[in-house]
């Protein structure tokens, strides 16, 4: 059983699924640190790209992999503004309003796109889905792989606007100090929604990754929504490396214990991971604080 | 007494209703609108009073349903018995996971977070238990006795939903006048302020979030006896989370009648959009959203807030909003 042509192929199919996971949870660890709520709405945000890629694909005949290149600022802006003229505004600077508008807003996108598309599971067909690399005694589906590299290549980019950019410099700012940001001439009602522009473009990705090997439906979002919290608080609250490496992490602990354990349990064991790391460490392995 | 009255008059306004009308449509209705009140009244008193929000009490809605289900079918427990039971468990996993959480010293989001997974872990759990009945479900016997909880017609089970919400009103407004309640309040407006002063800010906590289960538990009992049908996605299902605090948000969190308005705004504002729009899946649940947004972002002290213009200061929910982050 514990075969290496078994377990090599598993680990890295893990990785490749870990990847996207990673970059879902890259947006909410980085809305999480800077504007300190937990975006309830990010789910929704996905599913709403998802549905995007999908009609991109077969209403416009786009590739979901060049849909991508004007999905991901479509979504920033509209991240944007949801948190400009909606979040923001409505939740007067409480924690709790936060929770309770995103929430809000994750139930109407969510069932707005249950009025217009129903509940129907949709799937597109490309035609090189089905192709492989082979990797020594694996074979790796060509979407994943160009998923994993993807999601390398945004979280170099995101890394780059952090570091070098003004934009990311008030980002870093207003996630340290906000006061002091906001003294030293920090527009930080824009710069919140900019992170929040920054995290939805990341859902946009993601979604144009997982069009071509998932399916979507009004509800795919929320799957990958659970497991993102729980890279997020095992990656500690905030932290972007912690994000990348917790989504991998994760990725190859789902995929070894859909191996050994089965489909269902498989997703218990997230939620059973979720709940004790919450409980024991709510801060995570690379948080700084709770 | 002069506390109580307010609850017997709006208890004895309710209780006539069934001479009024013996429209069954009108009943369902307000059946319906007082279980998510009883559900809310649940939230409201860790959520509202406590500043505890909790994204998950379809954990305790569920565990008081299935324990009231499973108990009958499998085991040929009386249904009244069961109701105190079901009761009983809810309590008992709202303890379990307060102890938990709590002890852990989660709050905020943290806290919203992991109810909203417990109630999930319990979900999938009940989805796959062979004890539920997995994914067919656990269907009680149609047994038309009153000493089954069961009924010829809708007026009885109407009478129970309204004793059962002037029940909670009842206990909610004992803690609202009590030193607890006082605590309670504490906890939300300060938890730091309230620990120098003396407050046993976990035992607080843990009580309201015993209570508060209970009280939503009751209301999961209910459900199962009026529709006699469970599954997973009903008794753990995100729907009841989301109705359960909807209610008294819109309503007024921290207010007594808070949960009973907003049960009916809502549930009032469901059946409009089902009337206009046929039906159409998903647009209802649409409105309750965008209701949800304006009345955080127009009237954070909801329908009852705006109604009153006045409450005691200590009884407003959340403390005050002068800072805007933008």
């Amino acid at each position: 059983m514990l075969s290496p042509v078994i377990l090599v192929p598993a680990v890295l199919n893990g990785l490749m699924t870990g990847a996207v996971y990673a970059l879902i949870a890259l947006g909410l660890t980085l809305i999480y640190g800077v504007l300190h709520i937990i975006n309830f709405a990010h789910g929704a945000l996905l599913t709403a790209a998802m549905f995007a890629a999908f009609f991109a694909y077969t209403l416009l005949g786009i590739d979901p992999y060049l849909a991508a290149v004007f999905l991901t600022p479509l979504f920033f802006l509209f991240g944007y503004a949801l948190q400009r003229f909606i979040i923001g505004p409505a939740a007067h600077g409480e924690d709790r309003n936060f929770l309770l508008v995103t929430l809000g807003l994750a139930i109407v996108i969510e069932n707005t796109l249950l009025y217009a598309f129903r509940g129907d599971t949709r799937t597109i067909n490309l035609p090189y889905a089905f192709d492989t690399i082979e990797v020594g005694t694996a074979f790796l589906a060509v979407p994943r792989v160009i998923a994993f590299v993807a999601v390398i290549a945004v979280a170099v980019a995101l890394w780059a606007i952090m570091q070098w950019t003004d934009t990311g410099k008030a980002i870093r700012a207003v996630a340290k100090e906000k006061l002091g940001a906001e003294l030293s001439g920090i527009d930080v009602a824009h710069i919140y929604a900019v992170t929040f522009g920054l995290g939805t473009a990341c859902v946009a990705v993601a979604a144009c990754l997982l069009i071509p090997t998932y399916y979507v439906n009004p509800t795919a979002g929320d799957a990958f929504v659970l497991i993102a919290f729980t890279i997020v608080v095992l990656g500690g609250m905030g932290s972007i490396v912690g994000a990348l490496i917790g989504g991998l992490f994760v990725g190859v602990v789902e995929s070894l214990s859909s191996v050994f354990l089965g489909e269902s349990l498989g997703q218990i064991g997230i939620f059973v991971m979720f709940i004790a790391m919450l409980l024991v460490r709510p801060s995570g392995l690379f948080g700084e604080r709770a | 007494m002069k506390a109580y009255l307010p609850i017997a008059v709006a208890v004895a306004l309710f209780a006539a209703v069934p001479f009024l009308t013996a429209s069954n449509v009108v009943l369902n209705f307000l059946v319906m609108a007082l279980l998510i009140a009883l559900a809310g009244q649940g939230w409201n008193l860790l959520g509202g009073y406590g500043g505890q929000y909790s994204f998950g009490h379809a954990a305790f809605f569920g565990t008081g349903a299935y324990v009231t289900a499973i108990l009958q079918v499998r085991y040929g427990v009386n249904a009244w018995l069961g109701l105190v039971i079901g009761v009983a468990a809810g309590a008992l996993v709202g303890a379990a996971i307060g102890a938990l959480s709590f002890r852990s010293g989660l709050k905020g989001s943290y806290f919203s977070l992991v109810t909203l997974a417990f109630a999930e872990v319990l979900r999938i759990t009940a989805s796959v238990a062979p004890i539920t009945g997995a994914g067919v479900g656990t269907l009680i016997k149609l047994d038309l006795r009153p000493e089954a909880f069961q009924f010829q017609s809708r007026a009885p089970f109407y009478w129970i939903a309204l004793g059962l919400v002037g029940a909670s009103l009842i206990v909610v407004r004992a803690i609202e006048r009590s030193r607890f309640g006082a605590y309670l309040v504490a906890v939300r407006e300060n938890e730091n302020a309230a620990k120098a002063l003396g407050v046993d800010v976990f035992m607080v906590k843990l009580g309201a979030m015993t209570i508060s289960a209970a009280i939503t538990a009751a209301a999961g009992c209910f459900y199962a006896q009026y529709f006699l049908f469970l599954d997973a996605a009903i008794a753990y299902g995100p729907w009841i989370s989301i109705d359960a605090l909807l209610a008294p948000i819109v309503g007024g969190a921290g207010m007594l009648f808070g949960p009973l308005i907003g049960a009916l705004v809502i549930k009032t504002l469901g059946e409009a959009t089902k009337l206009v729009t046929g039906g159409a899946p998903g647009l209802d649940l649409v409105i309750y959203g965008v209701v949800l947004v304006a009345v955080v972002g127009l009237a954070p002290r909801g329908i009852a807030g705006l109604l009153s213009g006045w409450t005691p200061r200590q009884f407003r929910p959340g403390s005050s909003a002068d800072q805007n982050h933008g």
